[in-house]
């Protein structure tokens, strides 16, 4: 390379630099500084007033294994059973119900979505509402229609003759967290249809003229072939909406009013740090939330890392 | 597109299918918008039409002043569109760096952005507490674009930055030859081709700041500097026991149409948004 070249190399890596420098120090005003003071707080005794004139003091691990810290596991009933147990409980349950079940279900849009109909393109659209409406929205259309008493699914379900009395759908302890699964279902399922569809859409056709003209069965096709091949892009998928529904919040706190049956892991740190002014306890939860989906990023990260090589490799 | 035809009996369950999914994802808002027309007993009829169209559940809301929900609308707004242009302005020079030029440390620059649009909003709750006080934003509905930096930033370089990563070698090259400066390039050259990809993110930083609710929640405590989906938690009737679920739909109806018209007219480029940074890669 001649000299000027390299010398201008040397200054577009600078101006990298200089271009990055705003969204950094954004990032790290916004997200590496508050996790760092959040971590912090978790091993203090802070409360909101106290965060303000810094009078809290430090309390070592008082918040994570004390009396009354999130891993208190000296209660009678057992570590499950005190208030992060149970939000520990509900979320990872959630977590793994509702995202199997949009899995499947994203699947079984997805591979509809990509046959040939009439209407195809407005049917794709339809698709992406659930997911264009507000979360609180949704929780608010779904209390409405799961209402106990004027709620349209009890009435349809009476009207088919398969329930007799009204359910008292989230606010009762039996079903309060599948109403939750359910509503999580309808507005995440079209997000997960849409990135196997364009998994789908970028498979190779002549496979498929191939598999057809040998006279394969489409059942034999789709588990021998198409599921493979979609197989990286689906785990993505997965794990963006693990990711999400391990910090789930909004859809709980108002469809279910964060009750204690369905209270999830971030609902317990936002009750704790707000409701109850125990922003060290609410830390420390938080701090442990911030791990548990850490590893799954990381995780993704490794899924993932052989295509985000990408530039580099081109 | 296929060559064959299919059995009608084929044909047949795929526009069931069809149809269910539709059901499926349409009968929830269509309901809400049924019921935000219905009025006093008829609320409580669970009839899938209303009998009489009364507009009076959208006049309650705009004409009662212990909720301003016009406010709450416009604080919206405002709030993002600002964070749509402030993740803009940032992404495309962050983008423009990590996608065209090679330096050390970009994979892990990279992966770093990522992993920050992953975050747990309630990771940062206390932390962001304690930064909003200091700043003085906590309480202020303009104070909000801060923290709502948190998820639009990042994903706005990452997509950003797989667009322009795909763009021609060429298109920079004379350029560079003629001399320009790498904010020239970026700004003549790289701006009037991103056209797509801006609109793409902006749509989808706006939705995603529309939508937010725990940090609105939880720094905003004034009912005049409210946003919309806080608002809408928050209606509530004359007793505890009275819930106004009229009204309340009204306003789901009102801040969700804006989305589903975004949604229409959008509809390729926030599905190529959302699948960009998952699939692609």
């Amino acid at each position: 390379m001649s000299p000027p070249l390299s010398q201008m190399t040397r200054a577009r890596r600078r101006s990298a630099w200089v271009f990055l420098a705003p969204s950094l120090l954004v990032l790290l005003l916004v997200a590496g500084w508050p996790l760092a003071r959040t971590i912090y707080f978790s091993f203090t005794d802070a409360s909101l007033e106290s965060i303000g004139d810094a009078s809290y003091r430090l309390v070592g691990l008082e918040n994570y294994v004390g009396p009354y810290g999130v891993f208190n596991f000296g209660t009678r009933a057992g570590f499950w059973h005190t208030d992060w147990g149970v939000a520990m409980r509900n979320t990872l349950r959630f977590a793994a119900v509702s995202v199997s079940l949009e899995t499947l279900l994203g699947l079984v849009f997805a591979l509809v979505l990509n046959a040939d109909f009439k209407g195809r393109a407005l049917v794709r659209t339809a698709v992406l509402v659930p997911w264009a409406i507000p979360t609180i929205v949704s929780a608010k259309m779904w209390a409405w229609m799961l209402h106990d008493q004027y709620g349209v699914i009890n009435a349809l379900l009476k009207g088919l003759g398969l329930i007799h009395a009204n359910l008292a759908w989230t606010a009762d302890p039996a079903y309060a967290l599948w109403a939750v699964v359910l509503v999580d279902v309808w507005k995440t399922t079209p997000f997960m249809a849409l990135l196997i569809l364009a998994a789908l859409q970028m498979l190779p056709r002549d496979c498929y003229e191939a598999a057809r003209v040998d006279g394969i069965h489409p059942v034999r096709v789709f588990f021998k072939v198409t599921l493979p091949l979609i197989r990286p892009a689906l785990m993505v998928a997965v794990i963006f909406r693990l990711l999400d529904a391990l910090r789930v919040f909004d859809l709980i706190y108002v469809l279910t009013s964060n009750s204690e049956d369905t209270l999830s892991m971030s609902g317990y740190v936002r009750r704790e740090m707000v409701d109850n002014n125990y922003v060290g306890l609410g830390s420390a939860a938080s701090t442990v939330l911030f791990l548990v989906i850490g590893a799954c990023t990381l995780l993704y990260l490794k899924i993932s890392r052989t295509r985000l090589g990408g530039p580099e490799s081109h | 597109m296929t060559p064959f035809r299919r059995h009608w009996l084929a044909s047949l369950a795929l526009y069931a299918l069809v149809a269910v999914i539709c059901l499926f994802c349409l009968f929830p808002f269509y309901f809400a918008v049924v019921t935000s027309f219905k009025s006093g007993s008829e609320l409580f009829s669970s009839s899938l039409w209303p009998q009489s169209v009364s507009l009076k559940n959208y006049v309650s809301l705009f004409t009662l002043s212990e909720q301003p929900f016009l406010r709450h609308i416009l604080n919206s707004l405002g709030v993002s569109c600002g964070v749509v242009a402030l993740s803009l302005i940032l992404g495309v020079t962050a983008a423009y760096a990590l996608g065209r030029i090679e330096f050390r440390g970009r994979g892990l620059l990279l992966m770093t952005v990522l992993s920050v649009s992953m975050f747990p909003q309630v990771a940062v709750l206390s932390g962001l507490f304690e930064l909003m006080q200091a700043l003085h934003f906590y309480n202020h509905w303009w104070g909000l674009m801060l923290p709502y930096m948190i998820f639009t930033l990042p994903f706005t370089i990452w997509v950003l930055t797989t667009f322009v990563r795909e763009l021609p070698k060429e298109l920079e090259e004379a350029a560079i030859m003629d001399g320009c400066s790498p904010w020239g390039i970026v700004v003549k050259v790289f701006l009037p081709v991103m056209w797509p990809a801006l609109v793409t993110t902006g749509l989808l930083a706006f939705i995603a700041a529309w939508n937010e609710f725990l940090f609105a929640l939880t720094f905003v405590l004034d009912n005049s500097d409210r946003t919309v989906p806080v608002s809408i938690s928050l209606i509530s009737g004359a007793d505890k026991y009275e819930v106004p679920w009229g009204k309340i739909m009204a306003a789901s109806v009102l801040v969700t149409l804006p989305l589903i018209a975004l949604v229409l007219v959008f509809q390729r480029k926030i599905v190529g948004g959302l699948t960009a940074g998952a699939v692609k890669g």
